[in-house]
């Protein structure tokens, strides 16, 4: 309760900043811009901040790579009236809870988003992939199995579909599996037999979870199960592992920039957003500042530049016939988009509503399995 | 002075201590120089004394009572904390008192009616969701129920607006519902207010708020409850004026109410509004109802879902004991505490295999500390100062960068099973599986935690003199006895200290078990973590946190008993 005092008084105050600087219609000259560090970040810099940077000299901008805690890190600066974010970048999924909470500013994408080059309203580029009021995607990813190419054990054979993750008699061996549920029971499902469109309705039933989990049964003695995304590659290069999820732009550069003997299962894959957030109750020239970057940086063009340096598919529709050749390496980036016609033959949508609803149960479910 | 001039123990008083002593001791009070009574005055001194250094370590006292005890105080209380629901859905929760889960049947109309009123303030506010979330931890598919409730609350209600307004436009008009619902005194001071506002260049000031007609309570008691709700949030969130917006649909659907069970309600109003209202009193009997009820199932199925309503209910208190029962595997439900079902129950198992563990880690630690902390005491001094930067070297490497090497070094395909494989001790197909399981976390954290353990053995053991040891040799003792007789018992309180800095240390270790833990090597505050920062569920994690604190301050208790805390040196 005390908190709450404390919140109502600061958001006094931020109402009064706003009150005056609306008057004077100014934006802030500087952003903290929140992302997951590493490569995709750097992609971000280069297709999104350096440009804006170009037209605008004097706006300094700050990377914070918290994205792995951005929930709980934006809900505890909310509490103590204290956001110091301007533009977070999160998974739909986050997003949503986000927006559930009351965190994330609820925008309306066609006037704040800029249209497609043919004029194409925002809302119907970006179409379905806008999941949430307060969501802003920007890449396509997926989550598929990677798997080595010289097993000998394997005697020739090669994996041609998700079920090969299950069949430890054809492909002996370690596999590596995110620790949580999401994707692994939709991929047991599939392979005990459960048609794609049905897979949700089953799992909702106790026994459809029992039945997931009685799947992944036949393999956990073969399981590691990952937690941070870099994992499973340095698995595979370690050789310490056979097949294993991961996101496929992690895949891509060990792979492509590595030169690492494994490929690609595209099978089944499971579609996911990446996209911004702002955070709810920004002073009003920190706002007029991020609504001009997002603005920018969400545009046909930028989100196209962004493939140039790795290979995740860009969220709206226009962007796509612009995907263009790798910044370094020089290779046709469109055939490694998750995206790609001939990669997503058979892909598996992830119901992020769904999941909204059952993680809390499924994951203590499945934690509880893990343990025992 | 007088009486204790003679006495020779006077003399003796130097410190106020003495003084005082002496004081007590003295027939009759004993005057200071400026008469007031001597104890009194040197009471005052002493007291300013303490003042003083109170003052001096206050900015320490406060600082940490401010940055550090306070945080946990906050955190621990949202472990019983529940505030969300009774103020989200106020009326709802008054009216679902009457309801009673076994009976088997759902809620009635007023029920439903108030979750209406409830819910379109808290859609308003955007408050729907947060409580959606917050029941959904209890019962899967709340979250959605609300999220989607929300969209479409707007609408209930909408049949009465339309008859009222059939019957007399001026159910419209803003200005009407003000006449109607709003004190004079506001009616007055907003008029004030817009004409300033219109008049007055840099006038900022926000419209007074809204304040009730006296009396419209009793006889318009649902009415007066949602449109002064709605007056409020027009003021406050939309930061619009409610003599310019017409009222919410389910405000009709109260006043609908209202005018049923309290026909003569016009009577409390003069003029037109007597006359309007009047006429609406007469006509609503014969107005189209809605059943609210039915509404709220068409919007949304899980409205006729019993567990829904029984969950709302069993959590309706602000203080639940829900968290702390989801701590220990078992569960608050509509029909009473039970157990979780055994595919749920994970937490207990967590909390012994933490303590477990942690006893292990520590105990390896003495094995491994021990000697180290031996040799580096019996070492010259030079010696032993370059091993003692070798134990402190890890402390300069990244905690990530420790937990990683050993995954390089623990793997199937690493450096220890290439060895192995190379000498022929185990065979290339049946590699030793040392990470990822509770052995892998053993080690790593032993390794992390070590140092922990050795600099208060060897700070302890520097301070033993070889003396006794000699002694004991030369009084016949063998190698052995002078160790265990003589030396060991004086290096206990070294022991006591490192131990109580391992083990409290790796109770809540997480980075490590989370990386090289796998599925049997994880801590509960792997679980605790996860609640923070992802399915943020902080009432739960705070639970769980407040049961680990609570295990540590008892094992610290036991161990007081035991050892004895005095018996504890770092050196």
């Amino acid at each position: 309760m005390r908190l709450k005092t404390l919140l109502l008084a600061s958001s006094g105050i931020i109402a009064a900043g706003m009150a005056h600087s609306a008057a004077h219609g100014e934006m802030a000259d500087s952003m903290t811009l929140v992302s997951w560090g590493g490569a995709y970040q750097n992609s971000q810099q280069m297709a999104y901040v350096v440009p804006y940077l170009e037209m605008n000299p004097d706006v300094s901008v700050t990377w914070d790579e918290s994205s792995n805690e951005a929930v709980a890190k934006l809900r505890a600066m909310n509490e103590a009236g204290n956001v110091t974010w301007d533009l977070v970048d999160v998974v739909a999924s986050d997003a949503i809870r986000l927006c559930d909470e009351g965190l994330a500013m609820e925008i309306d994408h066609d006037e704040m988003l800029a249209p497609a080059p043919d004029g194409t309203p925002a809302s119907e580029d970006f179409g379905d992939l806008i999941v949430s009021d307060c969501y802003i995607p920007q890449i396509v990813y997926s989550t598929t199995v990677g798997y080595r190419t010289n097993v000998e054990a394997w005697n020739g054979n090669t994996p041609t579909d998700i079920c090969a993750l299950f069949d430890t008699e054809t492909f002996p061996g370690q596999r590596a599996l995110e620790k949580r549920p999401i994707n692994n029971m939709e991929w047991a499902l599939l392979c005990d037999g459960v048609a794609k469109e049905d897979v949700y309705d089953v799992l909702e039933t106790s026994e459809g979870q029992d039945r997931a989990l009685a799947k992944l049964d036949t393999i956990k003695d073969d399981t590691v199960w990952w937690s941070a995304g870099a994992d499973t590659p340095q698995l595979l290069a370690d050789g310490e592992i056979v097949m294993g999820s991961t996101y496929n732009g992690r895949l891509f550069s060990l792979i492509v920039e590595q030169d690492q003997p494994v490929e690609m299962l595209w099978d089944a894959q499971v579609f996911d957003l990446d996209g911004w957030i702002i955070p709810a109750g920004l002073p009003e020239d920190r706002l007029a500042r991020v609504m001009d970057f997002v603005r920018f940086a969400t545009d046909t063009q930028r989100l196209a530049d962004q493939s140039k340096y790795i290979s995740y598919g860009p969220a709206r529709a226009s962007s796509a016939p612009m995907v263009g050749q790798h910044a370094e390496l020089g290779i046709e980036m469109a055939p490694h988009m998750p995206t790609d016609p001939a990669n997503a033959t058979n892909t598996f949508l992830y119901n992020y509503e769904w999941w909204a609803d059952y993680r809390d149960d499924l994951d203590a479910k499945f934690q509880a399995w893990l343990a025992q | 002075m007088t009486s204790s001039a003679t006495d020779p123990d006077a003399f003796t008083g130097a410190t106020p201590d003495n003084a005082l002593r002496d004081a007590d001791r003295a027939e009759g009070p004993m005057l200071a120089a400026d008469g007031t009574p001597l104890k009194k005055s040197l009471m005052r001194a002493l007291r300013r004394e303490k003042m003083r250094a109170l003052m001096l370590i206050a900015p320490l006292l406060i600082f940490i009572l401010v940055s550090f005890i306070a945080p946990i105080i906050d955190m621990l209380f949202r472990s019983v904390e529940n505030q969300i629901v009774s103020e989200t859905l106020p009326r709802t929760v008054i009216a679902l008192d009457d309801w009673d889960y076994e009976s088997g049947e759902l809620p009635d109309e007023a029920v439903y009616r108030a979750l209406a009123y409830d819910l379109v303030a808290a859609e308003a506010e955007k408050r729907h969701t947060r409580l959606g979330s917050r029941l959904n931890y209890e019962t899967t598919g709340i979250s959605s129920l609300f999220r989607r409730s929300g969209r479409d609350i707007d609408d209930v209600g909408e049949v009465y607006a339309d008859q009222f307004i059939a019957l007399n436009e001026a159910w419209e008009e803003p200005a009407f519902w003000v006449g109607l619902m709003a004190s004079e005194t506001w009616i007055e001071d907003q008029a004030e207010w817009a004409a300033r506002a219109a008049d007055e260049e840099n006038f900022d000031r926000a419209e007074p708020r809204f304040r009730l007609r006296d009396g419209v309570a009793e006889v318009l008691p649902q009415t007066a409850s949602a449109y002064s709700e709605f007056a409020r949030i027009t003021q406050v969130e939309d930061e619009d004026s409610p003599t310019e917006e017409e009222p919410w649909f389910p405000v009709y659907m109260a006043l609908y109410h209202d005018l049923i069970d309290n026909p003569d309600a016009a009577g409390a109003y003069g003029g037109q509004m007597a006359e309007v209202l009047g006429a609406a009193a007469e006509a609503a009997p014969g107005f189209e109802s809605q059943d609210i009820r039915q509404t709220f199932l068409d919007i949304e199925e899980g409205w006729g879902d019993l567990e829904v309503w029984g969950t709302i209910e069993a959590f309706s208190n602000p203080y639940t004991a829900g968290y702390f029962l989801a701590s220990v595997d078992l569960q608050l439900t509509p029909a009473g505490i039970e157990a979780k079902p055994d595919n749920e129950s994970i937490y207990i198992l967590l909390f012994e295999r933490t303590l477990f563990m942690s006893l292990v880690i520590m105990g390896s630690c003495i094995l491994l500390g021990y000697p180290i902390a031996y040799l580096l005491s019996t070492l010259p001094l030079r010696v032993s100062n370059v091993l003692l930067i070798l134990v402190l070297l890890p402390f300069w490497t990244s905690l990530l960068v420790r937990t990683s090497a050993w995954k390089v070094l623990l793997q199937q395909q690493g450096v220890i099973n290439d060895i192995l494989v190379w000498l022929g001790l185990v065979a290339d197909n049946e590699r030793l599986v040392m990470i990822n399981n509770q052995f892998g976390t053993i080690v790593a954290m032993t390794h992390i935690l070590l140092p922990f353990m050795i600099l208060p053995l060897y700070s302890v053991m520097k301070t033993i003199p070889p003396t006794y040891v000699r002694a004991a040799k030369s009084l016949g003792a063998t190698n052995w006895t002078a160790f265990w007789r003589v030396y060991f018992p004086q290096s206990v309180p070294g022991i006591g200290a490192g131990s109580i800095l391992v083990f409290i240390l790796a109770i809540g270790y997480y980075i490590t078990p989370e990386l090289v833990g796998g599925t049997t090597g994880t801590f509960i505050s792997n679980r605790i973590a996860y609640h923070i920062s992802s399915s943020l569920n902080w009432g739960l994690a705070a639970a769980l946190g407040t049961i680990l604190l609570v295990v540590v301050l008892v094992l610290y208790w036991v161990y007081d008993k035991i050892v004895g805390i005095d018996n504890v040196s770092l050196g």
